[in-house]
């Protein structure tokens, strides 16, 4: 109701306005259309098209060459500029809007399958692996303590064995129909209780005091490690690509969205311009709140997505590839401990060729497939305590790298007795001594390795848990960042095309 | 080109005989001056040029004319003068390499909470009874355990002084280790299912999955054998890294038979009742100690033990772990009486 008013006040335009060809302003002179042609015109065309011409008329044109023929003729006149202008403000003003809300629809959608399904899924691969790994060490341990296995090792090998199967139900759930990871859960589902049946034979013949149980387990074991291990390893990295793409489409720029912004304000910003100069008025009220809410939803697009992204980028920095490195520590740590179990338990039976100084040399498979393990969890540990960002993060690493030192020294120990012939003090050195008694002969009985393999992992569990926190908590706030946005722009582009549009009107009514 | 080619070809075959010729001459020098300059070095295993062991290493072009393998060991002595023997009564024990995984001859008995996971059976027994002998204390022995590809280095390398595991005597491996006389008599045999179509090494075999241990005897056998003609002509060859795992095969049902010593075999069927030795050996062959080829005191010094042990403690030995799955007599498992000997 103001507009009125003032708007009535301010225009220096002849009050001549009702005839839109007598344009106004600098415009006017060049035209110079006498007033009675016009008139006539303007009587006979405004219906425009309807009315065909007489016969004898030029052909029937299409509807869009009239269209835009009368585009043309409303263009040269003012009030058809101002209509086209408002048009395109509108429209660049909606674009703008809605690609923001669409855009941000999709890396916040991404964010959210980061948070809560792509990361979880990479976890749960990672899961399964190390069930797998820890089910087959699990396994080796109960052996070596012979007919009867200890309780916490038989529990654990069950345990490990049902989280694998849990886990990979869910995978298998998880997995998109026809996908490599669908076929590789399908053929571990298929292995897993092949595997078991191994282990069982091997318990089996061990209770009876054969050695062929020594054989079905290191059938077992290789089946875990040359057949199911690396099948789990491709899940995992399936799982680690899916999570990587969705990061990338999450904190890929909205450049669309960001280049229409700056297009749209651009726009109504020559617009209010053009206003200036022809009216002498300084501001349009519709458009001046057209380009607030324009510039409202590029600095929440651009801020926001900074924001979220930082915080996307910190989950992955701090999150993700700590829990990456942690879980190949953990699967190094629980290979070196089966290897170093499969060491004693093979006694010798299986030898590899290896390359010392440019000669073959022939050494014990499992004693140096665990050497090759313990070199990789100690440059897993590495990496984890250089990424580790708090002290927090810190400490269980570096216990686990201290355990993991005591562990080789153990071996060594472990390894001179075996080498000399004294397998049972080589047992007590690696799995303990029964009942704890060390006998003089064996005075290192009492330290057995398994208690450094079980502070390692203790230890990177609770690395585990604190990193999984941080990526949480990192990878929620870049989510939040993004809440409401899309939203919160479409609402705003909605305001900002309206004000617009009525800015443009309120200009426009003057003419009539 | 084609005369200069068979000039040098027939140059070749000269440049062979020559250098037969040369060992030859060596030899015979140095079996001649060993005995005169009596002690070597330092005794050590490790040590001493290779023109040293010339004395009792065995040529290959002798293995094509070797009858009898067992028969070329050196003969007896109770002398404990030697280097070898006064390195090992300095050490005050022998260090013997065994195996683990053979039930009834090397094994560890997982259950025997009596000895702890001590090792025992017929080869273990043998190791034991040799410590007695020289060292006067059936204890002061140090088991290894080695696979069965690292008899040989073991032993060049000096870690063991002496393999006791089911080794079989032959005269390719007499260049590299030197033999006992032998302890023990056995073939080549095929363990099948009760119930397999498999009658024993021989066309029955066509179409069947058949296992063997890498480097083992039965396997170079049975490669030999993968011709037109011979028993496994149309076998499919199975190959793993240890007897034992064999049997696992053919528990699984991934292979139809197993073919190894037939001492091993019975080992593998004293562990599953449901699978039985099937035909006649295909092979006769010996079970002897293997010691370095420069330990020549004490090859002589295991063979006196073993002349003594077959008189009294083998048959205890065998009846205690074998008869069960050999039967009770043990004529076909003792070598035959009348032992020569190289020298």
């Amino acid at each position: 109701m103001t507009y009125t008013p003032k708007g009535n006040a301010a225009p220096p335009a002849p009050p001549a306005g009702p005839h839109p060809s007598a344009a106004p302003g600098a415009s006017a002179p060049g035209t110079a259309a006498p007033p009675v042609p016009p008139q006539g015109t303007y009587a006979s065309r405004p219906p425009g098209p309807p009315p065909p011409d007489p016969d004898g008329a030029p052909p029937r044109r299409t509807a869009f060459a009239e269209g835009l023929d009368q585009l043309k003729a409303a263009a040269v006149t003012e009030p058809g500029r101002l209509r086209i202008i408002g048009a395109v403000l509108a429209f660049l003003v909606v674009a703008f809007g809605s690609v923001t809300a669409w855009q941000m629809n999709d890396r916040s959608s991404a964010a959210d399958d980061v948070l809560h399904s792509s990361q979880p899924l990479s976890s749960a691969a990672a899961d399964i692996y190390r069930s797998l790994a820890d089910a087959n060490t699990a396994a080796s341990s109960g052996f070596l303590a012979g007919g009867q296995e200890t309780k916490a090792s038989r529990e654990r090998y069950e345990r490990e064995i049902a989280d694998a199967a849990d886990k990979l139900a869910a995978a298998a759930a998880a997995s998109e129909s026809g996908s490599e990871s669908e076929k590789l859960v399908a053929e571990l589902n298929e292995l897993l209780p092949e595997y078991k049946g191994l282990v069982e034979r091997a318990r089996a013949n061990n209770r009876l005091g054969y050695p062929l149980g020594g054989a079905y387990l290191r059938y077992a074991n290789s089946k875990m490690q040359d057949d199911m291990l690396p099948k789990a390893q491709k899940i995992y990295d399936n799982e680690n690509k899916r999570l990587r793409d969705d990061y990338a489409d999450a904190t890929s720029y909205p450049w669309a969205a960001i280049g229409l912004g700056v297009v749209a304000l651009g726009g109504l910003a020559w617009a209010q311009r053009r206003n200036y100069r022809r009216t002498n008025r300084v501001l349009n009220h519709g458009l001046v709140a057209a380009t607030a809410a324009s510039t409202v939803v590029l600095l929440w697009l651009t801020v926001g997505h900074t924001v979220a992204r930082s915080g996307l980028n910190d989950s992955y920095d701090n999150g993700v590839r700590s829990l990456t490195v942690l879980n190949d520590a953990s699967i190094a740590s629980l290979k070196a401990r089966g290897n170093e179990n499969l060491t004693l338990i093979s006694r010798g039976a299986e030898t590899a060729t290896i390359k010392v100084d440019g000669k073959d040399t022939t050494v014990d498979k499992f004693d140096h497939e665990f050497t090759g393990d313990m070199r990789e969890l100690n440059s897993a540990l590495a990496d984890a305590q250089k990424i580790a960002d708090d002290a927090s993060g810190e400490k269980p690493v570096q216990a686990a790298t201290a355990s993991m030192e005591v562990w080789l020294e153990r071996h060594e120990s472990a390894r001179e007795a075996d080498d000399e012939g004294d397998f049972q003090c080589a047992l007590d050195q690696v799995i303990g001594a029964k009942d704890g008694k060390v006998s003089t002969n064996c005075p290192q009985g009492d330290k057995p390795t398994g208690e450094c393999f079980d502070q390692v992992d203790q230890n990177l569990d609770n690395a585990r848990g604190h990193e999984e926190e941080e990526f949480r908590l990192a990878a929620e706030g870049g989510r939040n960042a993004m809440l409401g946005l899309p939203v919160g722009a479409a609402v705003l582009a909605v305001l900002g095309a309206a004000g617009s549009v009525l800015g443009i009107g309120r200009r426009l009514s003057e003419y009539r | 080109m084609s005369a200069v080619r068979r000039l040098k070809a027939g140059l070749r075959g000269w440049g062979g005989v020559g250098a037969m010729a040369v060992l030859c001459a060596l030899t015979v020098v140095f079996a001649l001056v060993l005995p005169l300059s009596g002690t070597r070095g330092d005794g050590s295993t490790g040590t001493g040029g290779p023109g040293v062991t010339r004395g009792t290493q065995v040529r290959a072009d002798e293995c094509d004319t070797m009858k009898d393998p067992e028969n070329q060991s050196l003969r007896p002595s109770s002398d404990d003068s030697g280097a070898t023997i006064a390195r090992i009564k300095e050490n005050d024990f022998i260090t013997v390499g065994v195996d683990q995984n053979s039930y009834r001859w090397g094994y560890r008995d997982p259950n025997n909470t009596e000895t702890g996971a001590e090792l025992e059976g017929f080869d273990i027994d043998l190791a034991h009874r040799i410590a007695e002998e020289v060292l006067g204390d059936r204890d002061k022995v140090r088991f290894k355990a080695i696979p069965t590809n690292q008899r040989i280095p073991a032993i060049e390398k000096g870690q063991v002084d002496m393999v006791v595991r089911t080794m079989t005597i032959s005269c390719k491996r007499m260049q590299e280790v030197a033999f006992s006389q032998p302890y023990f008599k056995t073939g080549q045999q095929v363990l099948v299912p009760n119930s397999s179509t498999i009658k024993g090494y021989d066309e029955s075999l066509a179409g069947m999955k058949v296992c063997a241990a890498t480097g083992s005897t039965a396997l170079s056998a049975l490669e030999a054998d993968q011709k037109p003609g011979r028993p496994a002509a149309d076998a499919e060859i199975i190959k793993v890294p240890n007897q034992l795992d064999c049997l696992v095969r053919l528990q699984l049902g991934e292979a139809d038979a197993v073919i190894t010593d037939g001492a091993l075999a019975a080992s593998q069927a004293a562990q599953d009742p449901t699978v039985e030795l099937k035909g006649a050996p295909f092979t006769t062959e010996y079970y002897g100690v293997a010691m370095n080829l420069k330990a020549e005191d004490l090859v002589r010094r295991v063979n006196q033990v073993l002349v003594d042990y077959l008189k009294d403690g083998w048959q205890d030995s065998y009846t205690n772990w074998l008869s069960a799955t050999l039967g009770p007599d043990s004529a076909n498992s003792r070598p035959p009486a009348g032992q020569q000997y190289r020298d």
